[in-house]
Order: C-alpha cells, then structure tokens, then sequence
C-alpha cells in the first residue's frame, strides 16, 4: 500500500510540474501589448483620443502651463500666495532648471506628439471614411503641441532671427525603441514654426466642419491665426481668423449672450468654444480652476490695479468676486469645468488687429469686430474715429484676462514685465536639466 | 525551544527504532531544568563508551539499558549544558542548566532545519528568548534591534503603516528592496494595497505570540535556495507546534497607553504676528528691486495693508491678532488619547500521534494621532498527526481580521499632522458660527475656502472616515512520507488569501480638502490569492561514522492572482448617507486584474566529515513571468565551507575554548520585484478623454529584461569561550549587485521618460558582529547581555551616468543609494539677507569653489547628506533575580541624515505662505551685518526655500527601545491558584531617545514618497510610539 501510494504522489508532482511551465505565459489584462494595439480602424481611431486625453495632461492643456505663463508675465494686477514651489518660480522669474512643472510640460507635449506619431503611422489601417478626419485630428495635436512648445522653451519669433535661434527638436516618426537616434538636436524656432503651420494647414483641408468636441475645421483654422498673429504675419493671421469665424458661424458657433456665459459652471463646452479640453468628474484636470478659483487653491488673487484697468460699466468686473477679503478671478469656478484654449471672442480679436494694421476689412471693420466684443459686456462701442490699435489692444487684454495668453502677448507686442525685459531670458523656460541628461545633442537656453 | 524540543523529540523516536537493545541493567530517573525544576523533555541520555541512548518523555523521565562496563551518563539537551554524572543507583535525578550559547540550537533554513553548530552560511535567528516574555504587537518591533545587520525602520507613527527592513543595505535602486518573507513554508503576499497613497504593512496581520522563531537568511548561500527573489535576504518566520505532554492554556493581556515621542515648537500668536509683518517688510523691499512699486513707501502701504488683510482673515474676521487675544496650539489638536489593550488566549498539546496548537487574540489600538485607530482578531490552529508510522499529516492555519481606521497620507492637508501650519491667532472655534473654523462661511453657507490659512484637519474628524478592512488565511497543509531509511518525501500546499476592502467617505464639511461640495467617497476591493507549492526529497545518512550527508532536492510553484475594483461617488444627498449608493454622480469605476508566477527546481547538498569540516552546495532554477522573452529561466549557485577547529586535536589543550568555526560562502541571488508586465511594450486602455474611450501608449519594450543579480561572499568566525559564558560571532561580507533594474531615463522627447533596463552595480559591503554573554550567573542572580552590531557601506558604482531621483534623494554613480545631492546652503547674506549658498563648481585646479551666491540656479549639486546610517545597533540586557526579569534594550542608528521636506513650508523664513514657523526662523536676518543661517523673511518671495543642505540634519539616535519589567509568581503560590505559571509585567517602548534631531522623530520616511531612493524624508510625518503596558500572562 505504501509503495503504490508513494507511486501516485511521484506521478502526480510530475505532471503537475509539467502543466506549471505553461504558467509562466501570463498576460496583461489592462494593457495590451503594442503589437495588438493598432490592428484595426477603431484602435487607431482610440489611440488618437487617447492623444487628445495626454494633450489635456496635469502640466500641459489642462491649462497649467498656461497659468505658469501668466505668473511669469504678472506684476502688481495679481497677488500669489501659493505653496508650489514651481509657480513661485514663475512668479518671481526666476525657473530653476528642475522646475518639475517644466519638464512636465515638456514630457507630456513629446508624449503627446508620439500620440500622434503612433495614430499617423497607422493611418493605412484606418477606414478609408474616417482617414481624413483622422489625420487632420492627429496634426491639430502635433501642429498647436509644437507651437505651444516653441512659445514656450525658445526665444520668441521677434526677438532675434527666428531662423538661427534654437527652437524645440522636431520628432514626426513614432518611436518604436529608444536608441542613438532618440537624441535629437533642436531645429530653429522658423523650422518648428513651419511644421506647426503645415500640421494646421493640412489639419484645417481635412478635419470636417463639425466634430463634437474634438478638433474641427474652425479649431485647426483659429490656432493658425494665433500662430500668424505670434509671429506678425497679419495678412495670414487676419485670413486665417476670418476663415475659423466663417467655419465656427455655420456650425452654429458664436459669443455667447453674456460674458458670464462663457465661463459656466457646468459640464460641456459653450456655443463658444473654438476648442476646449474637456473635463469629466472621472478624467481630465482643469488647473486654472485649481489656481485660480477660491474653491480650488485659489493661490492667485486679483488686485485693484486690475480692475482699474477697466471702465466701470464693463460687465466683464462682474467675473470678479470677493471672498475673504481677496479678489478672485471667477472665469473658473467649475471644478469638472472644460479647459478654454480658444474661444470666439479672440477670433474677432484676432481679425480685427490684423485688419487694423493692415488697413484691410477681411471678413468684418476692426470696428464692427471690436464692437462686437464691446456690446456683449454692455459697453458703448466705439466710434470709427476712436478706434485706435492701443485701444483694440486693452480689448483684447481685458477679454482675454486670465487666459494664459498675457505671456506671449507681452514678447509679441514687446512690453516689458516691470523691469524684466520682454526679450529677458528669465522669460523663456530652460530646457528640462533631465533633458539635458540624457541627450547630449541638445543646448540649454540663455540665462540657465 | 518547545519546537526544538519536539522536533529533537521525533528525531530520536525515529533513531530509537534502530537501536539495539543490550544485557544488563536499566536506569531510569529524571531529567530538570535547574532553574525552575521543569522537566526537560527530549534530553539525550547517552552511555558514555557505550552505544546505549535514550530520551526523555514528556515528564522529564527516561529510561536508559546499560551494559555493566557503563559507568557514567551523559545527559545533552540543545540549550543547555552537557551534564556528565555518574551512575549511582538505578533510579537518578540530573539537572541541566541553561546554555547562553545554543550552538546546538536548531535553526531552520529553507525547506529544512539545521543545528547551529553546523551552519556555514549567515542567519540571524530572533526566537524564544527574544520573543516569548516581551510581547509586541508588531513584527518590526519584534525584531527591530534585535538581529545585526537588519535595518528595520517604520515610516511614521501610524498604526498598520509602512516599514522598511535592509538586509545588509539595499541591493537594488528601482526593483524591490524588502525582503523576501516566508511564513512555514509560504512566500507571502507583499503587495501594497493602499489606496490613500501612504503604504500600508503587509505583515501587521500576523499574531506575533504565534510566532516561535523568525530567521534571517542573510548571506547569498543561505539565501540562494530561493533564487531570483532572495537578493535582499529571506525571512522565515515558524509559528508555534504542540508539543507531547500535558495539554496546557495560557491567557495573556496587557493594556495601556501611547504617547508621541516627540513634539516640534512654532511659532505664538504674537511672535507669529510680529514675524510676518517682518515678512511683509521684506517684501516690499523686493518689490521696489523688482520695479513693481517706484518708492518703498507705496510698497510697505501695500505690503502691510495686505498682511493685516490676512491676518483679519485668519483672526475669524476680527482683529484679536492685534493682541494675541487668541493662541492656538494646533500641534496639541493632532495628537489624542491613545489605549491600547491585547487579549491572548492559547491551547496547545499533544498525544504521540498527534500534537495541536490553537490560539486566538484580540488587539484594540487607538493611535497617537487624531482618528487613527487598528483592531485585529487572529485566529490559528496547527495540528500534526502521524497517519502510519511512514506518514505524517499537519497543516498550519491562520486567519487573521483587521480593521484599521486610516488617516490620510503625509502630504495631504486632511492629515492631522499638517495642523501645524495653521496660525496661532486663529481660534479653535470659529466666534461668527460656534463652530470649528473653517466650517462654515456665513455669507455663503458652504465652508469656508481661505479661512483658515488652509483646510483645518479638525473638520475631518467625524466627519472623514477611510477603512481598511483586510480579511486574510494563511497557511499550508503538510505531508510527510518516509519512503526508506534516511529517505523523505515531503509534499506542502500553501495559500495566502488576502481580501482587502477599503472605504471612504469625505463629509461635505471637508469639501475644502476635497474640492468637492457634497460629499464624496470612494469603495475598493482587492483581492489577492497566492498559492505555492513545495515537492521535495530529502534524504541523509551517516558512512562509517565518518560522513554525514543530506541533500535535499525538489520544485516550488508559485502563482499570485491578483483582482481589484474600485468605485468613486460624489454628490450625496447629506453625510447621513455615506454609501455609494446614494452618490449621484458615479465619478469613477475600475476594475483590474494582474499575475505572476514562479517555477523552481532546487537542489541542496550538506556534507559533513567528521564532525569537523562542512561543504554545502544549493542552486535554484527559477522561471517567472514577469521576465522578458529572451530571458525567461535564470540559475542561482551557492557554496559554503566551514571548518569546526575546536573539534582538531590540536586545540584539546585549549579548554577555554568551547567551540571555534571558521566559515565562508560565496553564492548568487537574484532580484525579480519589478512589475509584473514590466518587460513589454504596452498600450493602456486608460486614455479617456470627455467620456470617450481612448488608448495610449504607456510603456517602452525591452525584451531582453532579466533578473537582477547579486553576487555575494561572507567570511565568518563564530565561537564560544570560558566555558561559554562568552559566544561572539563576527562576518565580513560584500554583495555586488549587476544588471540593476533601472528605469532609465530616456529623451522625453522619444515620448517616454523611461524605459526599464538591465544596467548598473552597486555594492554592499560590511561587518557584523554579535556577542552574547553570561556575566553573571549564581544560583538567584543572573545577567545576560547581548550585542549586535552591523556596519554597511553601499555604492552605486555604475548607473550608465545617470542620476535618478525626483526628490532631493538620488541615485547616484559613486555614492550611497539615496544620498541628498543638493544645493550646500550657506546662510543668509549679511549685506541683504539673500539666502546664499556654495558655488561648489570645480574649479581649473580640481577644487571646488567656495564662494557664494544667491543665485540658487548658478550652484552646483553635491553631496550633502546620506539618509544610510554608518552602522546599526542593539544592545540587551537581561537580569533575573529569582522571579523577577528586567529586559532592557537599547536600539541606535548613526550617521544617517534626515531631510526636513516639510522645510520648506514650515521652516521657510516666512517666505513661503503663511504657514506657522519652527521657533528658529526667529532667528532670520534682520538688518546688515547680521550673520544667521535664517535668511531674510520675505513673504511670497521664497527665500532660500528651495531644496538645500538648509533642510538637512543629523538623523543619529539611540533609544531605549524597549523595558520589560516581569515578576513570576512563585510556584508555591499559584499551585495554591491550580495554576502552572503566573508572570505579571510592565513593558515600556521607545522610552526615550537621544538624538540631535529636531523634528518629531528621527525614525521617519514620508510615507508618501518612500521608496528605495526617497529615505530618511520628513514631511508632517507622525512621530512614532510611545507605549507604556502593563499586562498578566497565565498557564494553566
């Protein structure tokens, strides 16, 4: 008895070890291995709102980045009185070259453009039906991560020769292993300028005129007046605007009826949303809400010499509230609230700057355009005669307060910071030292 | 020593059948323990020159056959001193007096046990002695101090929290670091399952008084058995068996309270109300340098205008600042009443054929810090029986409930430590409402978001709770077959089934630390079923008296499944309802499911010749799933010798020494903690975007991903001299750890920022010692000490030349894992107050330059500190005098580095928020000429709050860890009780420390960012306990 049941034990312990090797195959259930993950139409199709969920990252759409641009370019309009680190950096202009903000944003713009990458690369698999509209999505992304980038980590387009200073590097291919090649050098700030205009170029001749909320013909054509604007091209930039008004207006796309309209306290994007990250209670970050509202951290306060600034009618105080003896800017006081990047009212801001110094009326008069603006937040419009660029200026300056534009309007138009020079190196971002690291191919910027 | 006992006990049964029975007489008596006249159970009764042996029984009693020429006995029993008597009657009495050196101890090793004599690799065993009259409730405190070369560190001061344990320093830089543990046979689940973002312990649910003995395996030929998994060492933790004889019932209980060891100073009302109007001051100076003001007229107007604003507002709207009507203490706030209590109930017993031991226990553990609370019951029962007289079935069985009330990790603003950043002028109770401030704003009705400075930890009390409940069964069934003389097959199943749920609910009160306005809460469930199982033969036999040989050979299977879930609400209809079923808004749902397994073939062969020259040889072929396709199975060889001289011929004159050993080993070992998909390229599902589903690429490939590799020797000397009073044992040893598990950085611009690889060594190398003595011993007196004593020095000498870290802790070539590498800051500049530091940029003749800047950009990183002590100690003295016991242990670490993370906040010159300061930022510069290492306080201009050497100090301590202060009640009294053993205690823990630390306590590792590079961080960690028991134990 004791023989046999020593036989069955040793038997069963063999083929028990025999069936384990098997065991040793285990596969992931959350994630699926690259070479499956581009088979068909639809996975691309995923992959590419995948992209638009990186570009809405912590430190880069969901507008942190923008928000770090604004403190850079602050004076006295605002007070900060945060606890991070990174910002106070922003704050004081002074960005340590860890800022870790920085090389978030670096990291979550270059993951994104692999995103996109990946999603061009596998266009051949996507439905002839869809492939347009994919691909168009696709260089939305990469055509306004690069320009974001470059505004961000490079000299401005007017300050210097924009083909000689060191831009950002240009990756166009997916990266599928990382080796010698995955160093790259940086290309000019005209070389990356040129691949964003002809990412949004080709974007605005294949996106179709409605997309939910995702990039659409109006989106690809007002981030092109944005970019024509940031390097003086005001033929281009007034065309550009015109052509995002004409697609936004037949899509049903306008300001809203009031100001406060535009900022709400609800789920969805407004009827004037050029394009806006989109925020869910379970996805996406919206950072000026954290920094900005009284709700979130609410590290900036607004202070009287901004609202000095504006005549005392304008409905537009009306955003400002008070709340333990500080102002707060009330643009973003929706926790799930959608990220604003581009909204109407620049458009028209857009086109009529361009009219203005151009002399040209494309699409409207400056005046008509300014008024636009002007009436919605019940202010007298301006007389032709009265209109002036110094005027259209603060227009667009008071419209768009708070949006992360103040930075980039202020190299543009060649205002200095207080004491710190438009063109000051403190005000462009280092290169992340991590970057540096691990790449020897690239250079640091001035000032770091 | 009851296992040890029983085990010898079986042993000898099974060798008493082979024993030719002789002529002549018999002798019987009685074997006792001299000092309290319990019998001695499984002694070896040997005729001296003659082959006659017996054993003894349960009651002490043998009986032994004798041939006439016999003329004495040598009685021998592991533990305690050989007793050689001559026969004098047929009926003896012999006494046997304790050993301190227990070389004949029985260790147990993997898959086995071995007498200590006869181990040639490092083990460091904690048993009987260390764990029976000195109960805790932790497995750290169990061990912490007690075994040289073990760093055993617990993050803070929560219950059930994280712990950190170095087995002759740490071997990787981003695989895993801990241990590998093995509960009677099992590797155990180790997974942190937290979801508040502070790790919780994966041992806090095991019943230490279940415990009989935990071993430390320690060196590569000790540990090499379990292969890729044993690079940090192994701990094999053995619970109590039953033991033949009377069956027998001890009740245990002690209750008691706990106190933080230590307290941290800030700043009052008023001095807090003149420092940040000092601040303000200096404030406006920058704003006239930064041209924001053209006057400092203006500038101050503004300045102070807007400190006064704030101080209103953090008054509660009133202007008792103005007098310091109001100083709160918040730190005080933190801390609460903290009992503890444990209740130990056990049974244990035997016949021949079948032994049992069953217990039960009950822990009821509030913490020092506010809402913080552990109960755990425990239940186990390992029974043994012998089927046939070839087989023998067992199984040991445990299960184990807790509930720990968690509070949030250290760098949210809900954890209660972070009150003290609240001002001293704010009230506890806000005088507009009644109520806690910060919980209401009459003008809007909801809390109030800036009042007070930040959230007020206070108002999650009652209403924030986090649960954890973890539900676990652990254990393994057992057989044993004697297949031939010398010949055993052993079959174990182990399970370790862990459930874990953890709930929360966040009160609409809180909404100001949630961001959300009507209460949110989350749900998750985890569970986690590991099952392995160990096939194996062993055989052994003894050649001509000459040769003793045991092999043991067999395979291991391994499989963790794990599953989770998790469910987020918010929006509720008001806090009485706290389930999700009433959220409105269902914000998030996952649910995820992972594996791994292991396959291993193990070999190990000891080879003893004469009782005096000892080989040992093991190798493991291990397979995982987690490794990459082109290196899936890995081979872990080890070989160790040892050489007993004390048994040579030529030491016989040398009667001092007892016993005297000579060992070295050399082996491999692998590290396999990584992910367990970590060698694919991967997409994830987890790219969502507007409440559309999307994918994204989130990890890098690297097929050729493997195991890291640790190459190891030691050279050891154990001995004991002077009759073994004194035993000492010393090793000298050094690991060199290849194909480090990185995860390399890479361009981001790739679109990763890492990718795992197989690059990098890094080196441990150290000594280790332990003495143990017996420096007095009478018939009523008697003390022990104990020394243990372990020195590492670790290097990273190759990381591909990168520097790894996102805190100020990195991993660096050419220095300790983990090392501060920061700015060196050198005070504040006496013409302005500037916070400066060192250049420290090499200069054209190789030195650094030593001037300074305020420039924070412009000075280069060096090595400012190491959070790795120099060496590790405890000490333990052990006094008994008749029935009263003393155990005094003292614990130390020396020369590691703390890092204030929380520094910058709280130490920060006023400079960064209006966060209460420490009492020495008083210190701050003041006006030129002033030389402070406190630079200028300047509010918002963060001045000299960036990372630096300003944050850093000595983090060195010695602690009287622990006191236990017994008395056994005399036999003469509890007989009258009809009971066995009445013992009556008073336990201290961390009694007290020195150190030159500052902070709250230097044992510390922010549990938010612990990890094998961020040690020795600081961050409104909770300080940890001080416990003071008094407690009963009972036999019956």
């Amino acid at each position: 008895m004791k023989k046999r049941f020593i036989n069955i034990l040793m038997l069963g312990v063999t083929l028990f070890t025999a069936s384990c090797d098997k065991q040793l195959d285990t596969t992931p259930t959350q994630s699926l291995d690259e070479k499956d993950a581009l088979k068909t139409s639809k996975d691309v199709e995923v992959a590419l709102v995948g992209a638009y969920a990186d570009l809405g990252s912590n430190d880069f759409y969901s507008g942190r980045i923008f928000v770090c641009q604004d403190l850079l370019a602050s004076t006295t309009e605002i007070s900060w009185s945060g606890t991070y680190e990174q910002m106070t950096q922003m704050r004081n202009k002074a960005i340590l070259v860890d800022n870790s903000f920085v090389s978030g944003a670096w990291l979550d713009a270059y993951r994104t453009i692999n995103d996109v990458n990946k999603v061009l690369g596998a266009l051949s698999v996507v439905n002839d039906d869809k492939k347009d509209k994919v691909e168009g999505e696709a260089k939305f992304i990469r055509g306004t991560t690069y320009f974001d980038l470059v505004r961000a980590f490079a000299k401005a387009w007017n300050d210097g020769d924009p083909a000689s200073n060191a831009g950002v590097p240009l990756v166009l291919t997916p990266t599928v292993d990382i080796n010698a090649g995955s160093q790259v050098a940086r290309n000019t700030v005209a070389e990356v300028y040129a691949q964003a205009i002809s990412d949004l170029t080709e974007a605005e001749a294949k996106l179709p005129d409605e997309n939910g909320f995702f990039a659409d013909k109006a989106a690809a054509a007002g981030m092109l007046a944005r970019i024509y604007l940031q390097k003086l091209d005001y033929a281009n930039a007034a065309n550009a605007a015109n052509r995002a008004i004409d697609y936004a207006l037949a899509i049903g796309k306008d300001l809203t009826p009031s100001y406060a309209d535009a900022f709400p306290t609800s789920d969805g994007n407004t009827s004037e949303d050029i394009f806006a990250t989109q925020v869910t209670a379970s996805s996406g970050y919206n950072a000026y809400q954290d920094f900005y509202s009284a709700d979130g951290r609410g590290d900036i306060q607004i202070n009287d010499e901004q609202i000095a600034l504006y005549e005392p009618n304008d409905d537009r105080l009306n955003i400002f509230y008070e709340s333990g003896g500080s102002k707060y800017c009330g643009k973003f006081d929706y926790l799930y609230g959608n990220v604003h990047i581009l909204r109407m009212a620049e458009l028209y801001l857009v086109r009529a700057e361009a009219n203005f110094r151009l002399g040209t009326a494309t699409g409207a008069e400056p005046l008509d355009d300014i008024n636009k603006i002007r009436e919605r937040v019940n202010l007298e419009p301006y007389a032709s005669e009265d209109l002036t660029l110094d005027k259209i200026l603060l227009e667009r300056k008071l419209e768009l307060a708070f949006e992360g534009g103040g930075l980039n309007d202020a190299k543009r138009l060649q205002i200095n910071i207080a004491l710190t020079s438009w063109n000051a190196p403190q005000l462009v971002y280092p290169i992340p030292i991590r970057e540096l690291r691990v790449n020897p191919k690239l250079t640091q910027n001035d000032g770091y | 020593m009851h296992m040890r006992k029983s085990i010898f006990f079986l042993m000898y049964l099974l060798f008493a059948f082979n024993i030719a029975y002789g002529q002549s007489r018999e002798i019987t008596g009685k074997v006792t323990d001299a000092k309290d006249g319990s019998p001695v159970i499984g002694a070896t009764i040997r005729a001296k020159g003659g082959k006659a042996v017996a054993v003894s029984l349960a009651d002490g009693s043998f009986s032994i056959k004798v041939d006439a020429k016999t003329v004495d006995l040598i009685i021998s029993f592991i533990g305690y001193n050989d007793q050689e008597v001559v026969i004098s009657g047929n009926v003896m009495s012999v006494t046997l007096t304790q050993n301190a050196q227990s070389l004949n101890e029985v260790v147990v090793v993997g898959y086995g046990t071995k007498i200590k004599r006869d181990v040639t690799g490092s083990i460091a065993k904690v048993g009987a002695k260390e764990l029976t009259n000195t109960p805790v409730t932790s497995f750290e405190s169990a061990i912490q101090g007690r075994a040289s070369g073990v760093l055993v560190q617990q993050q803070n001061g929560k219950l059930g929290q994280g712990i950190n344990i170095r087995i002759r320093g740490a071997s990787s830089v981003s695989a895993g670091n801990e241990p590998l543990y093995v509960v009677d046979g099992v590797p155990v689940i180790t997974n942190d399952l937290s979801s508040n973002g502070a790790q919780t312990s994966p041992l806090a649910d095991l019943n230490i008084n279940d415990i009989e003995s935990i071993e430390i395996l320690k060196d590569a030929s000790a540990a090499a058995i379990y292969g890729s998994r044993a690079s940090n060492g192994v701990v094999l933790i053995s619970t109590k068996k039953g033991k033949n004889g009377t069956s027998k019932i001890d009740v245990g209980y002690f209750t008691g309270f706990q106190k933080p060891t230590g307290k941290r100073e800030f700043l009052d009302a008023k001095q807090y109300v003149d420092y940040f109007t000092r601040a303000a001051k200096g404030a406006a100076t920058q704003d006239v340098l930064l041209g924001y003001y053209d006057n400092i007229e203006d500038a101050l107007t503004d300045e102070l205008d807007y400190v006064e604003s704030r101080f209103t507002r953090y008054s509660a709207g009133n202007e008792d600042w103005r007098n310091a009507k109001v100083n709160t203490n918040w730190q005080d706030e933190a801390f609460q009443n903290a009992p503890i209590s444990q209740y130990d109930l056990n049974f244990s017993g035997g016949t021949e054929k079948t032994k049992f031991y069953a217990s039960g226990q009950y822990l009821d553990q509030n913490g020092i810090i506010i809402r913080n609370n552990y109960k755990r019951y425990n239940g186990r029962l390992n029974l043994d029986h012998k089927v046939k007289d070839w087989l023998s079935v067992g199984m040991n069985m445990s299960f184990a409930r807790s509930q720990n009330n968690r509070i949030s990790n250290d760098n949210a603003f809900s954890t209660p430590l972070q009150i003290v950043a609240l001002s001293p002028i704010t009230p506890l109770i806000d005088p507009r409402t009644g109520l806690t401030s910060g919980a209401l704003d009459l003008n809007t009705g909801v809390p109030n978001t800036n009042f007070p400075v930040y959230y007020n930890p206070l108002l999650s009390v009652g209403n924030q709770t986090y649960t954890t409940i973890v539900n676990r069964t652990l254990g393994n069934v057992y057989a044993n077959a004697n297949l031939a003389k010398g010949l055993i097959f052993r079959s174990e199943f182990g399970v370790d089934q862990l459930n874990q749920t953890e709930e929360a609910y966040y009160g609409s009160v809180t909404a100001r630390n949630t961001g959300v306005p009507n209460g949110s809460g989350f749900y998750s469930s985890d569970q986690l079923l590991n099952i392995n199982t160990n096939n194996f033969l062993q055989y052994s036999a003894i050649f001509n008296d000459l040769h003793n040989l045991d092999i043991i050979g067999g395979t291991s299977f391994q499989k963790q499944t794990n599953s989770s879930s998790l469910a987020e609400g918010e929006e509720f209809p008001s806090d009485a309802y706290k389930k999700l079923a009433s959220a409105a808004s269902k914000t998030d749902a996952t649910s995820s499911s992972t594996e791994y397994s292991f396959l291993s073939y193990f070999l190990r062969a000891n080879y003893k010749f004469n009782n005096k020259y000892l080989l040992a040889l093991s190798g493991r072929y291990d397979g995982s799933s987690r490794f990459g396709a082109n290196n899936r199975y890995g081979f872990f060889p080890a070989a160790s010798v040892g050489w007993i001289i004390s048994e040579e011929s030529f030491m016989e004159n040398m009667k001092w020494i007892n016993f005297l050993k000579l060992k070295a080993s050399y082996g491999l070992t692998g590290n396999a903690e990584i992910a367990n998909f970590a060698a694919r390229g991967l997409y994830s599902g987890d790219g969502a975007y507007g409440s559309q589903a999307g994918q994204r690429p989130t990890q890098i490939a690297n097929p050729d991903l493997k195991w890291e590799t640790t190459k190891g020797y030691d050279f050891g000397i154990e001995a004991s001299i002077f009759n073994n009073r004194l035993g000492f044992e010393v090793d000298y040893y050094e690991r060199n750890t290849r194909d480090l598990l990185l995860d390399v950085e890479v361009p981001g611009t790739s679109g990763f920022a890492t990718q795992l690889k197989n690059i990098g060594n890094l080196k441990n190398k150290g000594i280790e010692f332990t003495i143990n003595s017996t420096n007095i011993q009478t018939k009523n007196f008697r003390w022990t000490t104990s020394l243990n004593f372990g020195a590492n020095k670790n290097r990273i000498t190759n990381l591909g030349g990168q520097v790894l870290g996102t805190d100020v802790n990195k991993a660096k070539e050419g220095a300790s894992l983990g090392i501060f590498f920061t700015k060196e800051f050198a005070g504040a500049d006496p013409a302005n107050g500037d916070a400066i530091y060192f250049l420290n940029t090499p200069k054209a003749d190789g030195t650094l330059d030593r001037t300074t800047t305020n420039d924070y950009n412009a000075a280069a990183d060096v090595i400012v500190g190491n959070p790795n002590p120099d060496f590790i100690y405890g000490f333990g003295n052990t006094f008994t005098y008749k029935g009263i016991d003393l155990d005094v242990l003292l614990q130390g670490i020396q020369g590691n580095d703390v890092y204030n993370g929380g520094g910058q906040y709280m130490s920060a010159s006023g400079s960064n928020g209006f966060d209460n300061q420490t009492i020495d930022q008083l210190a701050a510069w003041d006006k030129p000429g002033d030389i402070t290492m406190v630079p200028e306080a300047r509010l918002f201009y963060g001045n000299g709050v960036n990372p630096s050497s300003r944050y850093i100090s000595d983090g060195s301590y010695l602690r009287v860890k622990a006191v236990t202060l017994g008395y056994n009640l005399p036999a003469s009294f509890t007989k009258k009780l009809k009971i066995e053993r009445a013992r009556i205690y008073a336990r201290a823990q961390n009694l007290f420390t020195i150190t030159k630390y500052k902070g709250w306590d230097p044992e510390v590792n922010a549990d938010f960012q612990a990890s094998n590079i961020n040690q020795g961080q600081d961050f409104y960690s909770a300080p940890q306990l001080k416990t003071i028991v008094f407690g009963i134990s009972l036999s019956l």
